[in-house]
């Protein structure tokens, strides 16, 4: 493994802020794996430093392909990480919202522009990423659809889903749909957690990355060959608000097969404790978002379900 | 008269609203034109209160020149504006990312489509913003180039020292003034001032272009403000000058001067070493239009902003 720097933000009074690289095998860049950009996706943080210390054991195995060069970026945001902030700098700027970056424009433009520049050169760009939603969901790689994307290459994570986005505009200045627009695969991962640590959910994410690097050739690694991924898209999903504010207790957590009518949470008065709303599946499916802290708005989405799939 | 615009519950106690001023005609007039007067989209931008007041305080003064229908209003993002928050303390998001919404989407969307539902049927919409904390801004109208046609006419009324057409990003597309300008509703984005600051003199400006607009509109009967044309740019005829160094910015010119090229702007200092860092120095003559208040700097940060060669 080698370390590059990939990046110093140089700040008057904190410590400089560089962007590593950890790279594996030597060659063709092939496949680079980007950490969170926001600073409250630690679950986002801890699978990179476990995908590091994975593919170190199994570098010296020997396992790499010849000619074939991966890079992990485990982060790059610090400075929200140790402010527990979730965005960039005195701005408060969201970094995946400032690609593909500008070398001679603002402070994160340039940090972005020159992440991008690096990160462009390899075929496979993996980021894990989250719901901006205070929500978990079920894992599942995401792609931007652009008319270049390739679902099939998706399915080779053998995570349960894939889900592909229309994008909006705001998506455009995303490092998915910017990389893809430049040709490259684009991928991102949501894992179930963000805010909390999950070993199990941290396992899924790096098998699945282990076994996408093997399918197409960048490594030798026996894994279990994981699901036949159902692929959907997002506008499919049947959205479940809440209609009333107050105090959410869930009753099915994401996964979850739900009927028609079931009783999917409660919410209830925060000062009396009486039930203002029962909330109640609008259809049979999968639970694959849910609301997951104890307070919920009006018209927040409370759930999210694959219409009519089944366990 | 004080009209909700929407409102909807949050989960202790509390509901989200924003109201909006109607404020008729005491004349019974046929088809009425409509004026919309909108502030607070970024919470930390407060010039508009004052344009708000003033504008309410004139037509109070005077009710009978009044022959069209004023809408203000003045706090979009109310919880933004409590916190002298840009973003949404709620969503954690840009409101003016949001738009045009969605009336049966989650709140973020119902927020952003109840608004822009609110104001169709305007005859003209000023979006007031004021500049972010970190720079100070002469009043201008920023165009996109898209609908400059149709909008060029409105903005030369508005007493704005200057008119800057620029390109549209893509993500600007998700901005209240591009959801409105596309849905017909001719809205301009006027810019002015600093952030957390209101600025007497620029409000007055503003208010006198905006009783401008009133009378070409036959909206207003009373006397006709003494108004000025505004410079008119395109994003060729700005220098932007950052710094390429971390430290303190020191000015050595005033906001809304003339200066030469080869001047010396300002400077860059270290406060550890007594050092001088970097000299400032404007590569062309113009109007110092926009000049960084906020004296901390990082590689990259905006100094100042020249207008150039339209005079």
């Amino acid at each position: 493994m080698q370390s590059v720097d990939l990046y110093t933000y140089k700040s008057i009074y904190r410590t400089e802020l560089t962007v590593k690289g950890y790279v594996f095998g030597t060659g063709q860049k092939t496949a680079c794996i980007v950490g969170p950009t926001r600073g409250n996706e630690y679950q986002q943080l801890y699978i990179c430093s476990q995908l590091v210390k994975k593919l170190q054991e199994l570098e010296k195995l020997g396992v790499i392909a010849n000619d074939k060069q991966i890079m992990v970026i485990p982060c790059i945001n610090h400075y929200a990480f140790n402010l527990t902030k979730d965005f960039f700098g005195v701005k408060d700027q969201d970094l995946n919202f400032y690609f593909p970056g500008n070398d001679s424009g603002e402070p994160i433009s340039r940090m972005t522009g020159e992440l991008f520049n690096q990160i462009k050169e390899y075929s496979y760009m993996i980021q894990f990423s989250s719901f901006y939603e205070r929500a978990e969901c079920v894992p599942h790689v995401r792609m931007i659809e652009n008319g270049s994307e390739n679902v099939s290459l998706a399915n080779l994570f053998g995570l349960p889903y894939v889900v592909v986005r229309k994008p909006v505009p705001t998506d455009t200045a995303t490092l998915n749909y910017n990389l893809q627009t430049e040709e490259n695969s684009a991928f991102t991962i949501y894992t179930k957690a963000r805010e909390k640590l999950d070993d199990k959910c941290m396992k899924n994410a790096i098998s699945g990355v282990l076994r996408f690097l093997t399918r197409m050739g960048v490594m030798k690694y026996e894994c279990h060959a994981g699901y036949i991924s159902h692929v959907l898209h997002e506008e499919d999903l049947a959205d479940v608000f809440a209609q009333r504010a107050g105090i959410f207790k869930p009753i099915v957590e994401v996964g979850e097969d739900v009927k028609y009518g079931a009783k999917m949470a409660e919410i209830l008065d925060p000062f009396d404790g009486t039930v203002r709303e029962e909330i109640v599946a609008s259809t049979d499916g999968i639970v694959f978002f849910a609301h997951n802290t104890p307070l919920i708005d009006q018209y927040e989405t409370a759930f999210r379900m694959i219409h009519r799939l089944h366990e | 008269m004080k009209e909700t615009v929407f409102e909807y519950e949050l989960p202790v106690g509390e509901s989200y609203k924003v109201y909006r001023n109607r404020i008729m005609p005491e004349a019974e007039i046929n088809s009425p034109g409509r004026i919309s007067i909108v502030s607070g989209i970024h919470g930390d931008e407060l010039e508009g209160q004052y344009i708000c007041y003033e504008v309410a305080r004139r037509i109070k003064e005077h009710p009978e020149y009044l022959m069209g229908i004023v809408d203000i209003y003045p706090a979009v993002n109310p919880f933004a504006i409590t916190m002298a928050s840009k973003t949404n303390p709620l969503f954690k998001n840009d409101m003016n990312r949001s738009f045009p919404g969605n009336s049966e989407g989650n709140l973020i969307e119902r927020v952003a489509n109840n608004l822009v539902e609110s104001i169709l049927g305007s005859d003209l919409c000023l979006d007031i913003h004021a500049s972010d904390i970190f720079v100070r801004e002469i009043p201008q109208v920023r165009l996109s180039e898209d609908f400059a046609e149709s909008l060029l006419p409105f903005a030369k009324l508005t007493n704005a020292d200057m008119i800057w057409m620029n390109a549209t990003a893509t993500v600007h597309e998700s901005t209240l003034a591009h959801s409105l300008n596309a849905l017909g509703i001719p809205t301009l984005v006027i810019e002015m001032g600093q952030g957390h600051q209101i600025y007497r003199p620029y409000g007055d400006q503003i208010v006198d272009g905006i009783f401008n607009i009133m009378c070409e509109l036959g909206m207003w009967t009373g006397p006709r403000p003494r108004t000025q044309l505004p410079a008119i740019s395109s994003d060729g005829s700005v220098e932007f000058i950052r710094t390429e160094v971390a430290g303190i910015f020191m000015p050595l010119t005033e906001h809304n001067h003339f200066v030469k090229a080869g001047e010396t702007i300002g400077e860059i200092l270290d406060p550890f070493s007594g050092e001088k860092l970097e000299e400032i120095v404007a590569e062309q003559s113009g109007l110092l239009f926009t000049q960084r208040i906020f004296p901390i700097v990082h590689a990259g940060d905006l100094l100042a902003r020249i207008l150039t060669g339209a005079f």
